[in-house]
């Protein structure tokens, strides 16, 4: 089969490689309908995250249609089933599951050992992300082999387009516990740093969870007019101060909850925090440039919230630890728990409350994936989200 | 700032990348113009042109300007345009005093130091030109991708039945009281 597959820092390549096969009982292999690039798969892109190795499949946003079922599937589902496929992979019956604390299952990551090294406990395995979420091959490919299947899935209805569905896997449920997550309130304004996709979900879930006041932070213009176009007030943060703009929209006094739809790889030349970040990363005296968790702490309410969906990998450097104490934050984080969510998000789909496919700028084939891997990085062609169809 | 321009794939966003470049080579002539003014002594009689002190202090003094022009106007290119008419006025001195000349070979070396110069500066102001002083319409028209179907009004606090949320909000003890 074909599949876009990681060969090092800026090199991703369509390949031929054998096409996936029942390993497990618990095994299924779908036939790929379609897939979306990511923006943590930027992180692998530009190798600022550790642990891919050459040859890797890319890829935790998928769907498709059932075609090979393992002996232990036990009817949960058959040839033919259309499913997305979340980008963590659960057993279900771990305790952590059982709690609907997904993204740490207990069993699913095959390198748990080294996760636990890393992060002191482990994580759930994760689709083409790194092997210290168990090196499973992802789904930017044709065929997808899916581990635990009878739990890792999500039934769609045929009522509902690929596109429609296609981002339960990670960007819709990202960005609404994100938003969940930060407890709005009817009075509250919500700052949202970053509004690419996980950032464009997080204001339509502020908004559907019924926020006053949402504003989105970034300095690319079509994505600040997406933002506006969901109901968010902008800054541009290469025209204005963010700290004095939402000191101003917020009489003084801050925003109640923050959410980080950055991550570990914030602009790197537009503050002098963050170039002094760049330069420690370059000497290996920093893994992560966490310029918007210093910004959020900073003009974020007393007792408000800072909501981090954004990918972190490793060490930041003056976390302001001193204003999160002194104001009393609450800081909740967290690769999704996206099976938590998932049954109530494909209702409101169907209810006509969201239609994420509203995000989606590209449609390539499979063979274009490379390149839109670029044009994506660079913010290039008003790109926002990108989905492939193999 | 100037922005990037019609035959830039990222029209309409801010080109940082040129503005940073033109911003170092005003920091770089000001640097440059100061040590001509302070050591313009040392400097002619390096390049065997002494007796022409004066003429190095008053080029020193036109590279100041230069440069605090770049690094303070709103829009560097005139300035920069200003460095490469410099540039050729640098390069066309050299060359008059090339000519029975007791130093040539730190005359050449300036030379070749004042053309890479040049060549950067002409990159700059190239770029510069093509780009645009106010942002242009950016690709892609997305004023109408809402993402809601029913309309904002509709789904505007529709999900305040969230489902799911069980211990991942703040605790009843720990929510605020009523103001």
């Amino acid at each position: 089969m074909r599949a876009l597959v990681w060969h090092g820092a800026q090199d991703i390549r369509c390949d031929t490689v054998p096409d996936p096969e029942i390993e497990q009982d618990r095994d299924v292999i779908i036939k790929v309908s379609a897939c979306a690039i990511c923006g943590s798969d930027l992180h692998l892109y530009d190798h600022v995250m550790p642990g891919m190795e050459k040859g890797d499949i890319m890829g935790h946003e998928s769907m498709g249609e059932v075609v090979e079922v393992g002996k232990g599937i036990n009817g949960a589902l058959k040839k033919g089933d259309r499913i997305v496929v979340p980008f963590t992979i659960i057993c279900g019956e771990c305790d952590q599951c059982r709690r609907g604390f997904f993204s740490v299952c207990e069993r699913s990551n095959r390198n748990k050992q080294v996760a636990a090294k890393a992060f002191g406990h482990t994580t759930a395995g994760l689709f083409g992300y790194t092997h210290l979420t168990g090196g499973y091959a992802g789904g930017q490919a044709e065929y997808l082999r899916v581990p635990y299947a009878d739990a890792t899935h999500i039934k769609v209805p045929d009522s509902l387009t690929d596109e429609q569905v296609l981002f339960l896997s990670d960007i819709f449920p990202t960005g609404w516990q994100a938003a969940v997550q930060c407890d709005i309130q009817p009075t509250d304004t919500v700052a949202i740093w970053g509004a690419g996709p996980v950032g464009q979900m997080a204001i339509r879930s502020a908004i559907l969870l019924g926020a006053k006041h949402v504003v989105c932070i970034d300095n690319v213009p079509e994505r600040l007019e997406m933002a506006r176009a969901g109901g968010a007030s902008t800054i541009n943060f290469s025209d204005e101060s963010v700290i004095e703009r939402l000191n101003q929209m917020t009489a003084g006094k801050g925003p109640e909850k923050c959410i980080d739809s950055v991550g570990m790889e914030a602009h790197a030349t537009a503050t002098i925090d963050s170039m002094v970040d760049r330069a420690k990363q370059a000497v290996m005296l920093e893994s992560d440039r966490p310029h918007v968790l210093r910004e959020m702490a900073y003009v974020c309410r007393g007792a408000g919230v800072l909501s981090i969906p954004g990918v972190y990998g490793g060490l930041v450097d003056k976390f302001p630890m001193g204003m999160i104490m002194n104001k009393g934050l609450t800081i909740r984080t967290g690769q999704t728990h996206v099976n938590r969510w998932t049954d109530d998000l494909v209702r409101r789909i169907e209810a006509g409350e969201i239609d994420p496919s509203f995000v989606i700028t590209h449609r390539v084939g499979l063979e274009d994936g490379p390149e839109m891997y670029k044009t994506f990085r660079d913010k290039k062609d008003g790109c926002i989200k990108v989905v492939i169809k193999p | 700032m100037r922005y990037e321009g019609p035959r830039s794939p990222r029209r309409g966003h801010p080109d940082t990348a040129t503005d940073a470049l033109a911003r170092g080579l005003g920091w770089f002539s000001i640097g440059l113009g100061l040590a001509e003014i302070l050591a313009g002594g040392a400097i002619a009689r390096a390049l065997g042109m002494r007796g022409q002190e004066g003429l190095v202090r008053a080029y020193g003094v036109r590279e100041v300007a230069t440069g605090v022009g770049i690094v303070t106007a709103e829009d560097p290119t005139p300035w920069i345009w200003g460095r490469i008419a410099g540039d050729a006025l640098d390069l066309v001195t050299l060359a008059a005093a090339y000519e029975g000349n007791s130093r040539k070979d730190n005359l050449l070396i300036a030379a070749a130091a004042v053309a890479g110069v040049t060549a950067l500066d002409a990159i700059c102001a190239d770029r510069l030109t093509r780009s645009t002083a106010v942002p242009m319409p950016h690709i892609g028209n997305y004023r109408t991708r809402t993402g809601y179907p029913r309309g904002i009004r509709e789904s505007r606090g529709a999900a305040t039945d969230v489902e799911g949320s069980e211990g991942m909000l703040t605790p009843a003890l720990l929510k605020p009281w009523a103001a």
